[in-house]
């Protein structure tokens, strides 16, 4: 059913979310609160070299050790092949996600794990962790990805062949692949436009930062079934790649989501669960295993950094003709870099023409990159976005009618492919033109910069359960981790449709073996697809009490309706009749056929692209080169908002992040590679006194696909913010920044260049 | 080596515990008194996910030892709310929908009461800048600034629309 053009009781209003009590008392349990009798503590050995050859590892003075219950090292992980992993969120290879978790031969990284211990206590396991005597060869190493694509680069792998070139390469390369997107005739396009611009742009890779690192609690019992509780953006994806990293059968291992605080696409991969199972078969006993911030930087996956070069061709009035980019994306020691997303989001808000993009994949000597919030569209947007600025300012049009003559429309065909269909960007653009912000003039002294930002959303597989309890209360659970309040949407359509108050519905999310697959929280698709089955579990229990009423009442089905909670008979002709509601109907559900209860498995598709315009304000101050946001304002299409706090909150804190990204965040090497701001410290996420308010604006173009109209929200507020400031600069200063991150060294150096 | 006894009011009781002398006050508060509230972000004094109070002041319980404890008075997240009744912080907390993962509430809304306890009227320069130690990776901050000031009214005794 789609409930778009319904008058809403509860979707669309601003509930306090069902496990918010939990979270403002310190009672909410995250995987590093669970403790068990017996616990161990699993420690992880990491290298300090760059790159290097594991000669040998010897454990028995670790092992030997008192309080060392065991010691693991590859040698007590299957060596898997190499296979194509579908689990997580991107590109994933089976064979390189186990190296990733425990190096074999090679190190390709500072952080790299080697070996790991369990020990009764924290400082013992350390102790044993200085115990261990690896011998290594140190390699040459390569940091940065055009360093990396260079002829005589140092080669993280013997058996990469660049993938996507014809002919099939004959010589190893830290080109892991090339992809290609072709629209029109993109040199023909530049003939006929009137102004050309071109621009070089770098990001640097950022990390996800979220505030929890990683942790979780395994339990191997003599009879071969694991227990795992973790901090993960899907437990499924736990169990799978537990299973596939150990031999195991995935009936054999359950998962338990344990409250996971921050992921933001960091989490859709394993690197403890797998470690911590093997030392509990190990030592007989319970492993705890959590890492320090410090691992977090080196070990876990920021996102890429990149080079870029894009141009863009027009006709005088505005309208674009050609566009060209040539991206690469660096993977960090294993393929698998967003760049088949970067090549296709750059230039998705545009009807164009004539495309031509180009991605290359590279890997080289840094941790392997994870996904995060809209994996590879930040970056690329960038330097489109920048450069959109530049083309604007050539042409002399207004940064916002430049866009409104180039937006892509329903029926716009994308240079990757698809039709878009069913998109908002010009109900945005439109929101951009008569908002405030917009409209008020730029302060003195100030300067004003615009962009915007696109992302696909996912849908894919979901499951979810509704339960009506005897009382007639209800539970609704669902397969989807609650990285940012899906607990109250997903509670909230159940309640719209069972005519009922958010409050009286509880969500949960359920452990591996309670409830059927559920894809990661990721890719913007929770309140979308697990939205869309818990819709149709709801449905499924709304035609069962109806059936239920209509036996009791002893009339046809079609005869009784259901309205506010309660089932009517439909009409005078029904029969006069008191009406029954829920708590009514679940005390008799015995004698009417058993448990009020319904699940519903779907492969949702359909989820509804969204995109976004950010408009920032800014002063920069010359002396010392820092940038402040003055003013921050945020225009989102998301679909229908089901709980406006969450949205909002959501772009609010995607834009933040994004403000972290253009202003501070990156990855400072040393010339030996290992990383020197591996902390909270030097490496500088956004604090409360860094940032405005930022206003989020909320556009409404319903998906049709979505019961509710609902789209992903959770990624496109990330896209357009490094770009938005780089104008904002620009308009400011004069100044081009095209290298992030806009940190104030570097706006100095630019004033220096400038005068 | 052997264990320090410390002996201290947690949250209004009375507590007792035996502890390495290397030992955090957060780790002895999760590990040893089990209340596992307080956060580990960094463990380096730069997220503020485990502030606690002590005598008073605001401190990052990770930069603390355990035995520094002996005869100070600690207030934690669990010892916010008054039995049932939540604080006016942790309430406004939940009306603004201040929180996402949450992970950096209990430290955040423990900022928040000393802040409050200390300056009842801040201004929104004031708060964002006493708060600048309690890194919040999801919100932006926007709504928890909106919550802090609220509940600021409300204990000032301000009825805000
Ligand atoms: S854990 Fe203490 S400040 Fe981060
Ligand atoms: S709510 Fe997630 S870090 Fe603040």
């Amino acid at each position: 059913m789609n409930y778009i053009d319904s008058s809403l009781k509860v979707v669309g209003t601003r509930p306090i979310r069902p496990d918010g009590v939990d979270k403002v008392t310190g009672r909410a349990v995250f995987a590093a609160d669970t403790r068990a009798s017996g616990m161990l503590w699993g420690k992880m050995l990491r290298s300090p070299h760059a790159h290097a050859r594991i000669v040998s590892i010897d454990t028995t003075k670790a092992e030997a050790l008192k309080g060392v219950f065991g010691v693991v090292t590859a040698a007590d992980f299957p060596d898997i092949p190499s296979e194509e992993a579908f689990v997580g969120e991107g590109p994933m290879n089976f064979r390189d996600l186990a190296l990733n978790c425990m190096a074999r031969t090679k190190v390709l990284y500072e952080g790299h794990a080697l070996a790991a211990v369990a020990a009764s206590t924290q400082a013992i396991a350390d102790e044993a962790l200085a115990l261990i005597d690896v011998k290594y060869e140190i390699l040459p190493h390569v940091i940065d990805v055009e360093a990396a694509m260079a002829p005589n680069a140092p080669i993280l792998h013997d058996d990469m062949f660049t993938s996507g070139v014809d002919p099939k390469p004959t010589k190893p390369s830290n080109i892991a692949k090339v992809v290609t997107f072709r629209k029109g005739d993109v040199e023909a396009g530049f003939k006929d436009a009137d102004v050309i611009v071109e621009g070089t742009y770098t990001t640097q890779p950022v990390h996800q930062a979220y505030i929890e690192p990683h942790a979780c609690l395994a339990t191997y019992s003599p009879d071969g079934q694991v227990q795992i509780h973790s901090s993960s953006q899907g437990h499924f994806m736990v169990r799978a790649y537990t299973a596939k990293l150990l031999g195991m059968n995935m009936s054999n291992i359950r998962v338990n989501p344990a409250e996971i605080g921050g992921g933001f696409g960091g989490k859709t991969l394993v690197y403890l669960e797998p470690i911590a199972v093997a030392l509990s078969k190990k030592s007989g006993r319970t492993v705890k295993m959590q890492m320090t911030r410090e691992d977090v930087f080196k070990a876990s996956g920021p996102t890429s950094g990149a080079w870029m070069e894009v141009k863009i061709g027009a006709k005088k009035d505005g309208t674009i003709v050609a566009a060209k980019q040539v991206l690469k994306y660096q993977a960090g020691a294993f393929a698998g870099s967003p760049i088949g997303p970067g090549c296709m989001c750059g230039f998705a808000m545009y009807d164009l023409p004539n495309v031509d993009v180009v991605g290359y994949d590279v890997v080289s000597n840094r941790p392997k990159v994870a996904a995060y919030r809209a994996p590879g569209a930040p970056i690329t947007s960038f330097a489109v976005e920048s450069l959109m600025d530049e083309l604007a300012i050539k042409l002399g049009i207004d940064a916002l009618t430049l866009r409104e003559k180039n937006a892509a429309k329903n029926g716009t065909k994308t240079h990757y492919g698809p039709t878009h269909q069913n998109i908002g960007f010009t109900a945005v653009l439109a929101a951009v033109k008569s908002h405030p912000h917009w409209k008020s003039p730029v302060k003195p002294g100030q300067g004003r910069g615009l962009a915007t930002g696109f992302w696909f959303n996912i849908g894919g597989e979901s499951t979810a359960q509704v339960h009506v309890n005897e009382d007639g209360s209800v539970t609704a659970a669902t397969g989807s981790p609650d990285i940012g309040g899906s607990r109250a949407s997903i509670g909230m359509m159940v309640a719209e449709v069972l005519g009922v108050p958010a409050t009286s519905v509880r969500t949960i999310v359920a452990d591996t073996a309670s409830i059927g697959f559920t894809h990661v929280t990721g890719g913007s698709r929770v309140t979308f697809a697990t939205g869309m089955a818990a819709t149709q579990a709801a449905e499924k229990i709304v035609e069962d009490l109806k059936k239920r009423a209509a036996q009791t009442w002893d009339i046809p089905v079609e005869a009784v309706e259901w309205k506010d909670g309660k089932a009517y008979p439909a009409g005078s002709n029904a029969g006069a009749f008191e009406p029954l509601d829920l708590a009514t109907l679940a005390l008799k559900a015995a004698r009417t056929g058993g448990p009020l209860i319904a699940e519903v498995s779907i492969n949702a598709q359909g989820a509804g692209p969204g995109f976004g315009a950010h408009i920032c304000d800014v002063t920069v101050d010359k002396e010392t080169g820092h940038v402040t946001i003055e003013r921050y304002t945020a225009v989102q299409d998301v679909g229908k908002a089901i709980h406006p706090s969450y949205v909002e909150g959501q772009i609010q804190g995607g834009a933040a992040q994004g403000i972290g990204w253009a202003l501070n965040e990156e990855y400072i090497y040393n010339a030996k590679g290992q990383m020197e701001n591996a902390g909270f410290l030097d490496y500088r996420v956004p604090v409360a006194s860094d940032v405005p308010m930022i206003e989020a604006v909320l556009v409404e173009v319903p998906n049709p696909r979505h019961p509710f109209g609902a789209r992903g929200v959770g990624e496109v507020p990330i896209v357009p913010p490094m770009a938005a400031i780089a104008n904002a600069i620009r308009s400011a200063t004069g100044l081009r920044m095209p290298d992030l991150p806009m940190s104030p060294p570097k706006v100095r150096a630019a004033f220096d260049a400038q005068a | 080596m052997a264990k320090s006894y410390v002996s201290a009011t947690i949250n209004g009781e009375s507590s007792e515990f035996l502890c390495e002398t290397q030992q955090t006050l957060l780790d002895v508060l999760r590990d040893v008194v089990g209340l596992t509230g307080s956060k580990e972000g960094c463990a380096s004094g730069d997220c503020g996910a485990c502030s606690v109070i002590m005598d008073g002041r605001l401190v990052c319980s990770c930069l603390v030892l355990g035995v520094e404890a002996e005869g100070t008075s600690i207030t934690t997240i669990e010892g916010i709310a008054t039995g049932e009744k939540l604080h006016p912080v942790q309430q406004k907390f939940l009306e603004h929908a201040a929180l996402q993962c949450g992970f950096c509430t209990p430290g955040l809304i423990v900022a928040t009461k000393a802040l409050l306890d200390e300056n009842p009227n801040p201004t929104e320069t004031e708060a964002r800048y006493w708060l600048a130690g309690n890194l919040c990776r999801c919100t932006g901050y926007d709504k928890v600034i909106r919550a802090v000031m609220d509940a600021a009214a409300e204990l000032r005794g301000e009825t805000v629309g």
